[in-house]
């Protein structure tokens, strides 16, 4: 009995072994937000990657809130998010190790065509949501600390206004595509990123009131989880991974990513422009 | 969290509301499949007994498309409302009661029901007297039914929607915070929603076991 057990885990790691690609740790924990994997980018990326590296990728996509809150408990080793007020608090409080400038996409409000607020065309986005706040005109929130729902709440905010509490103002506490669908069952107004909304615009009757205000930007950085406060995070992989996603050539997929299904690019790349580049 | 008892409240109101019409839906259903002889009873004891493992994300998802406004069921604008999670649930419920009901009364001695006839009581009584016998297990088929609402989460984000103040529940309101990594906060509604099954399972045991000793 004892030498049959022996036997099997000499040829399980032998197993191992041979099989093992370079790295020493393949298995690398990416926490990221909704919004990267619905829209269907880190399926391109990701298998690039791990054919270049030989890092088994496992994606945790949740809002950039437990995204954060995975870092900052070693239970992810890199983390892609949009969220950057509180990735500059994660950073200063010490549970990341190198943050980098990955791309960015905007975000867009939409609502009905029926527009009761009045708010298409409307350059600023504060002034949009202002408009939103006199009308009383339905609008969804996110509710779930995710990066869209804390630019949202960064908006009322310039915008000095409050709907916390309103009977118009709904939260849904669910991620962009079932709050999409939401908004639209009910013809609210929601602020929504731009590559969720192309990626379901086929089951939407929402359209694009409000875009283009440099407010509206969703900046996305790399993260890798700090090795000094998390000795078992796999800080190689990680600094492999954020490095590959400011690659050249990434950068380049990136920047061509949803060009021939939408007519759009979902993502621009950043790696070569710094946060003052976007008004951070 | 400010809105826990109303959260706690709605959850106790939409489960305990959809268990209901389960059982009034599953108690004769599930007695007639036992007691009925016809052709294509086990097909349907089959089906329902399938349905007892239907997984709620499917039934919500079912729900989420009749009752959408593009969908057959969308005029009555229920979609996002506490009666589109009472529906999903029920679905759910439905065939654990069917199912066990069914199961509680196959299994008494089939020479019962043809000796109450004999003795001359009408059908009425005699299943009113058929569901007294099997009073323990239909208990049980009750708090199977109520277990599997009370902590189901898929079919209610789905129909539901999660909305604050409207439809949010005790289960979407643990993934909402699960979500935004307050786990101290979802591990605590977890406890109050375990809390809350339990005693009402507690309760209902009590009255089974009362029943046991008489």
């Amino acid at each position: 009995m004892k030498c049959l057990a022996v036997i099997l885990i000499s040829a399980f790691c032998l197993l191992l072994f041979a099989c093992a690609p370079k790295p020493s740790n393949p298995n690398l924990i990416l926490a990221t937000t909704t919004s990267t994997q619905d829209s269907g980018l880190l399926d391109v990326l990701i298998p690039l990657f791990e054919e270049e590296y030989g890092y088994t990728v496992q994606t945790v996509a949740v809002g950039s809130g437990e995204a954060m809150k995975m870092g900052e408990e070693g239970n992810a080793d890199v983390l892609l998010v949009h969220a950057p007020s509180s990735e500059v608090a994660f950073m200063d409080a010490g549970n990341g190790k190198d943050r980098f400038l990955v791309m960015h996409n905007d975000f867009i409000i939409v609502g009905s065509a029926s527009d009761p607020a009045g708010i298409k065309g409307i350059d600023s986005a504060t002034d949009a949501f202002k408009k939103v706040y006199e009308a009383g005109a339905q609008f969804i929130t996110r509710g779930d600390d995710s990066g869209t729902h804390k630019k949202e709440l960064a908006l009322w905010k310039s915008a000095a206004m409050d709907p916390a509490g309103r009977a118009w103002y709904l939260e849904t506490g669910q991620g962009m595509g079932a709050s999409l669908t939401i908004a639209n069952e009910k013809s609210a107004y929601i602020l929504a990123d731009r590559a969720t909304y192309l990626a379901n615009k086929d089951n939407l009757q929402l359209e694009i009131l409000v875009e283009g205000d440099t407010s509206l930007l969703n900046v996305y950085h790399v993260i890798t989880v700090s090795p000094d406060k998390w000795p078992k995070a796999n800080y190689k992989g990680a600094l492999a991974f954020a490095k590959f996603m400011i690659a050249e050539a990434t950068q380049k997929i990136i920047g061509e990513f949803g060009l021939e299904k939408f007519g759009q690019p979902l993502f621009y790349p950043d790696a070569d422009k710094t946060d003052a580049d976007l008004g951070l | 969290m400010p809105d826990i008892f109303e959260i706690t409240l709605l959850s106790l109101q939409v489960s305990a509301l959809a268990t209901i019409v389960s059982l009034l839906i599953g108690l004769p259903l599930g007695t007639w499949l036992a007691l009925g002889e016809f052709r294509g009873r086990a097909f349907i004891l089959s089906i329902v007994n399938t349905g007892m493992a239907l997984p709620p994300v499917v039934v919500g998802l079912v729900v989420a498309m009749t009752l959408w406004r593009s969908g057959p069921l969308g005029d009555f604008r229920l979609i996002y409302t506490p009666w589109a999670i009472i529906i999903a649930q029920t679905v759910i419920a439905a065939p654990v009661v069917t199912g066990l009901t069914a199961a509680a009364l196959a299994s008494l001695d089939p020479r019962l029901s043809l000796q109450l006839l004999g003795l001359g009581a009408s059908r009425g009584q005699m299943v009113w007297t058929l569901w007294r016998e099997a009073r323990l297990p239909l208990l049980a088929a009750l708090m199977a039914g109520f277990g599997s609402v009370i902590s189901e989460v898929g079919a209610s984000m789905m129909v539901g929607g999660n909305i604050r103040g409207q439809t949010r529940v005790l289960t979407t309101a643990i993934v909402l915070e699960t979500s935004k990594g307050e786990f101290e906060r979802a591990l605590a509604l977890s406890a109050l929603l375990l809390a809350i099954t339990y005693l009402i399972n507690l309760a209902l045991t009590w009255v089974q076991q009362k029943g046991a000793r008489r």
